[in-house]
């Protein structure tokens, strides 16, 4: 159940921020201070206020500043003050951005005496953050939640939106194109204003972020799931030693680590599909027989699957679309089979691409490489979120069935059991033993009913159970 | 260890004023309580995105009443006549007047080729408001900090496209069948068909392909209003690229909307459409956001509605060519810098909404033939709304208000201006304080202001050597807004300090746009600031955000107050 979560769609910003945690407690040192590079502290503009938040710096980083001089506008439970210098010198770093809230009495910018000192104040500045926010981890942590939450109320807002009816793609199922016309071969990024604001924010490059917006246009929740992914891939391993915590209190509350509360918010996002489930037995002697036979090629249980499932998803393309706003099927183009892998300290999705025309030795191959790569977390983002079918297989482990939560943004995904040799009774009266596995496919009904995942499944028994054509 | 004490200090920002040692200036007791001023104005076009450019030029009282000489080559104006006013346009400027005209006895009638209600009723104010309303209910409703904060629960808000298209309508009919009956009952003949000007207090209207009647007037007023501008280049198609008429039928709302223009119209359109979940990118030819508003306004509002919205914006560019969607393809958009006229940019969109402001609607008035030549579709006309033709004579008999000589164009203003002509003709002189007409943008948290802004005022006082001081007031301070939650705003006067005469009020907050009369009401009466702040304002209101704004201006000693009557009154 836990391994769908990696296509959660998760701004957190605070993961590279949080990094330094490890173990550095002993070192949150307090900073040396030379006297010429002052702190310029958030005042207390009244009795009542405890925070205040920096309205507009009305000096920017490097700009002189005489004794006397309005240097920032600050916001107070009463109202917008001026906060005037102290000292004459140079602005040589801001520390709390326009629109940042600090306690008073914290550093908001740094004062260097003379221009030689900026870089030493700038350096300082830095060190100072990360510092505190090393020190302060507690802190760290609440502040995840409430950026969460802010940016929380935004999603079903977008996803609610009707598209205008001029501009939605043709109805029929023909198959949109994935490159942006007006980006000219990749030259220029087209990105919806608040898919903009939100890299921004979170720091995600957009260069590297696949549209799936209109016209394959760069839309908020691509962001957020390139977000999230840098999450999993980059936070993941120096955090290692975090989660791996040797005892653990019992009877304490620990907060979420970023990718907890990715995979919960995405949990509690999953909630708003209305999802079911169709279940199917399939024998697996032939594919058994089938892996036997070419594993010295070097192919995999897991290639075989993706590529059975996605010549089964070529017939029922209606299993392999999703829906995006609550109004329209999308038909994905590819077959691209993502499949859950569990990494150290989360899980992640590599994607197989165009599973159902790719051989299954290159396949095998492909998912070999992806596999390091998302071992030693070099997955780009295309090779993680762009899959349109997820499959997620506890066999190993002895599982026989389970139930998967559908990763949003996609229309279904299957859980596939272990395959286990069983006594069935045939069709002409005897009893014998036959490998089968059960699988179960939990789709979002609103484009994909009953019958399309019954149709879908038994094609899929039927590849199978007689899978010669895997291996054209 | 830190070896750093606190470096900074405070000041507060609300109640400062520009003390100042000038002597203090004789100061003549407001003696005019009726709207008072000659003010002539000038302005371009761009008068939705505000009109405020340079609205202080003032011209000496004598009123010269220079008749025009080619009143001859007209024809001879009729003896007797079918009414005693007509107004050619049934826009609320047209609706003001000929209430004011039958009120002060007149026989009226007014010629309407569309609906009755014009722009204002029909494709304006009214059925903005409409969307305004059930945006500002979005937002609430999707504000979960905001909920949370007053304690309530909300599952997810939704909207239906067509129930929010079908109030706005349905609000518009109403309206108008209000307007249409307030006229009826008064006995205002409406007259269908479009109006031509023939001659001198002669005008015929008709419908296309019907023969026209001739109808002769003592006074006619010109209240055609206007229709959105739209810049060449751009192709509206009504669907994708559309204006403000289109828009406000809200056939659809797109994912991405393109707004060019970000004056009150793109402004408050851009708060319907991000409520209903759309993005949207401003496209604006001047450097800055909201280039009409007070600059700490703008600043405010830009921090306020525009940055934590799912809004981005160009500025200083123009659109110059805007294709809409057609064949899969998306509304192409191309911009080229303002100054450079270089290309920038080009922007793929889902729709493109073109609010640059608008054009006057004086096409086939005939004003040739009272040789009338209108300068950029305006109808030139002196401070009293007299049409001035083309020799700079006043046209006898002939005036234009409303957005058709774009002196301000605002429904209310247009309203104004008509009651001033109807005062005029009935022999009482009178001239409309412009600066005394207040001006609302209606996004949430709305935008207010009557008056000069604060570089106006300090341009206008740098000419005429006085002092300008500045108080400002929080709306976080007042009780109301914060039980409402909505402490954002800012109420801002700018006065001055040797008299107590109010130059400007500027407010962004809750309820800002029913809040600025207390303002524009003393300007257009002439009250200083030493006398309104003993009036009461009821407690807890939001009205006393302007209480504590008149309270904290520093009025010098020496200004006189006209005091009230101070003695008791039994009740």
């Amino acid at each position: 159940m836990a391994n769908i979560l990696q296509t959660s769609f998760l701004p957190s910003t605070s993961s590279l921020r949080r990094t330094p945690i490890s173990g550095s407690k002993g070192k949150s040192q307090v900073l040396q201070v030379k006297a010429k590079i002052r702190e310029i502290f958030m005042p207390a503009l009244s009795s009542t206020m405890t925070e205040g938040k920096i309205v507009s710096w009305m000096k920017s980083e490097g700009d002189k500043l005489s004794k006397g001089e309005s240097v920032v506008v600050v916001e107070s439970d009463k109202a917008d003050m001026d906060v005037e210098s102290f000292h004459e010198g140079f602005l040589a770093a801001i520390m709390v951005e326009e629109g940042g809230v600090a306690p008073v009495g914290s550093a908001i910018a740094l004062l260097a005496e003379t221009e030689d000192e900026i870089a030493e104040a700038k350096a300082k500045a830095k060190s100072q953050s990360s510092s505190s926010s090393s020190s302060s981890s507690q802190k760290a942590v609440e502040e995840q939640p409430k950026q969460i939450e802010e940016a929380a109320p935004d999603v079903p807002a977008a996803s609610s939106v009707a598209a205008a009816p001029a501009v939605l793609a043709p109805k029929t199922v023909a198959l949109g194109s994935a490159v942006h016309p007006a980006s000219e071969g990749g030259k220029r990024i087209v990105a919806s204003p608040y898919a903009k604001k939100l890299a921004k924010e979170l720091k995600v490059d957009l260069g590297t972020v696949v549209g799936t917006g209109p016209m394959g246009r760069i839309v908020a929740k691509d962001v957020e799931a390139a977000a999230v992914a840098v999450v999993g891939t980059v936070a993941a391993s120096p955090a290692k030693p975090a989660p791996v915590a040797p005892g653990i209190e019992l009877g304490t509350v620990v907060p979420f680590t970023t990718m907890q509360g990715a995979v919960s918010r995405n949990m509690v996002e999953s909630l708003s599909v209305p999802t079911f489930r169709v279940g199917y037995t399939i024998t697996t002697n032939a594919l058994d027989a089938l892996y036997k036979k070419i594993k010295s090629k070097g192919v995999t249980m897991t290639a075989l699957l993706a590529k059975a499932t996605a010549l089964a998803l070529a017939q029922h393309p209606v299993v392999n679309s999703c829906c995006r706003d609550g109004n329209s099927f999308t038909y994905n183009s590819s077959i691209n089979i993502a499949v859950a892998v569990a990494i150290d300290g989360g899980l992640i999705t590599p994607v197989l691409k165009d599973a159902d025309k790719v051989d299954i030795y290159t396949l095998s191959r492909k998912w070999k490489e992806l596999v390091d790569k998302a071992r030693a977390k070099q997955l780009q983002p295309h090779e993680y979120n762009t899959g349109t079918f997820t499959l997620s297989n506890l066999g190993m482990f002895g599982v026989d069935r389970f139930d998967a939560i559908l990763p949003p943004g996609t229309g279904a995904i299957m859980a596939v059991g272990a395959s286990q040799p069983t006594v069935v009774a045939s069709k002409d009266g005897r009893i014998g033993m036959k490998n089968q596995m059960q699988v179960n496919v939990t789709a979002d009904h609103r484009v994909i009913y009953g019958a399309d995942l019954a149709a879908f499944l038994q094609t899929l028994a039927k590849i199978v159970e007689d899978p010669k054509d895997l291996t054209f | 260890m830190h070896s750093i004490c606190s470096q900074a200090t405070a000041v507060p920002r609300s109640n400062f004023a520009f003390d100042s040692h000038a002597p203090a200036l004789p100061i003549s007791k407001p003696i005019n309580l009726r709207f008072c001023g000659l003010r002539k104005e000038a302005f371009g076009f761009s008068g939705l995105t505000h009109s405020c450019s340079s609205r202080v030029r003032f011209t000496s009282r004598g009123h010269s009443k220079r008749i025009s000489a080619s009143a001859e080559n007209n024809g001879t104006p009729p003896k007797s006549f079918d009414y005693d006013l007509i107004i050619i346009g049934a826009g609320v400027g047209g609706h003001g007047a000929a209430l004011h005209a039958v009120e002060k006895g007149l026989k009226t009638a007014i010629i309407e080729g569309d609906v009755v209600g014009g722009t204002c009723v029909n494709r304006g104010c009214v059925p903005s408001k409409a969307l305004l309303a059930v945006s500002g209910k979005m937002r609430e409703l999707q504000s979960e900090h905001h909920m949370k904060a007053l304690g309530l629960q909300v599952s997810a808000a939704g909207y239906d496209r067509q129930g929010v298209a079908d109030h706005a309508n349905n609000l518009a009919s109403k309206i108008r069948s209000n307007l249409t009956n307030s006229m009826k009952a008064l006995g205002v003949d409406i007259l269908t068909g479009f109006g031509t000007v023939v001659g001198p207090q002669k005008v015929k209207y008709g419908k296309v392909g019907f023969p026209d009647n001739i109808v002769t007037a003592k006074d006619i007023i010109i209240a055609t209003g206007s229709v959105p501008f739209v810049p060449k280049g751009i192709e509206v198609d009504g669907k994708t690229v559309i204006t403000s008429d289109h828009a406000l039928k809200l056939e659809s709302v797109p994912d991405w909307i393109a707004i060019v223009g970000s004056g009150y119209i793109g402004l408050e359109f851009s708060d319907v459409y991000t409520a209903l979940g759309s993005e949207v990118t401003f496209i604006e030819a001047l450097d800055q956001l909201m280039p009409g508003f007070d600059p700490e306004i703008g600043k405010l509002a830009q921090r306020v509605l525009i940055n934590p919205r799912k809004i981005d914006y160009h500025t200083g560019v123009f659109a110059t060519k805007i294709t809409p969607a057609k064949d899969g393809k998306p509304v192409t958009i191309e911009l080229i810098d303002a100054k450079t006229k270089e290309p920038k940019d080009t922007l793929e969109v889902d729709a493109a909404l073109i609010a640059t402001g608008r054009a006057p609607f004086t096409n086939g008035l005939g004003l040739e033939n009272i040789n009338v030549e209108t300068q950029r579709g305006f109808v030139p006309v002196d401070e009293r709304m007299q049409v001035i033709d083309a020799n700079g004579n006043l046209v006898p008999h002939l005036y234009c208000i409303g957005d058709a000589n774009g002196k301000m164009m605002l429904a209310h203003a247009a309203s104004a201006q008509g009651i001033s002509v109807v005062e005029q003709v009935t022999g009482r002189d009178h001239v409309l304080n412009h600066l005394s007409i207040p001006a609302a943008c209606f996004t949430h948290p709305e935008i207010s202001m009557v008056g000069l802004t604060e570089p106006q005022a300090r341009e206008k006082a740098e000419k005429e050597g006085f002092e300008v001081s500045v108080a400002k007031t929080s709306f976080k301070a007042n009780t109301k807004a914060l039980a409402e939650n909505e402490g954002e705003g800012l109420a801002k006067l700018i006065y001055r300090p040797d008299n107590g005469e109010i130059l400007g009020v500027h407010i962004f907050g809750l309820h800002a746009a029913d809040l600025i009369h207390e303002a524009s009401n003393a300007i257009a009466l002439g009250t200083r600031i030493q006398d309104i702040k003993f009036a009461v304002h009821a407690h807890p209101t939001l009205s006393e955000v302007l209480d504590e704004l008149f309270k904290s201006a520093k009025v010098k000693a020496t200004a006189s107050s006209h005091v009230p009557v101070s003695e008791p009154v039994a009740v």
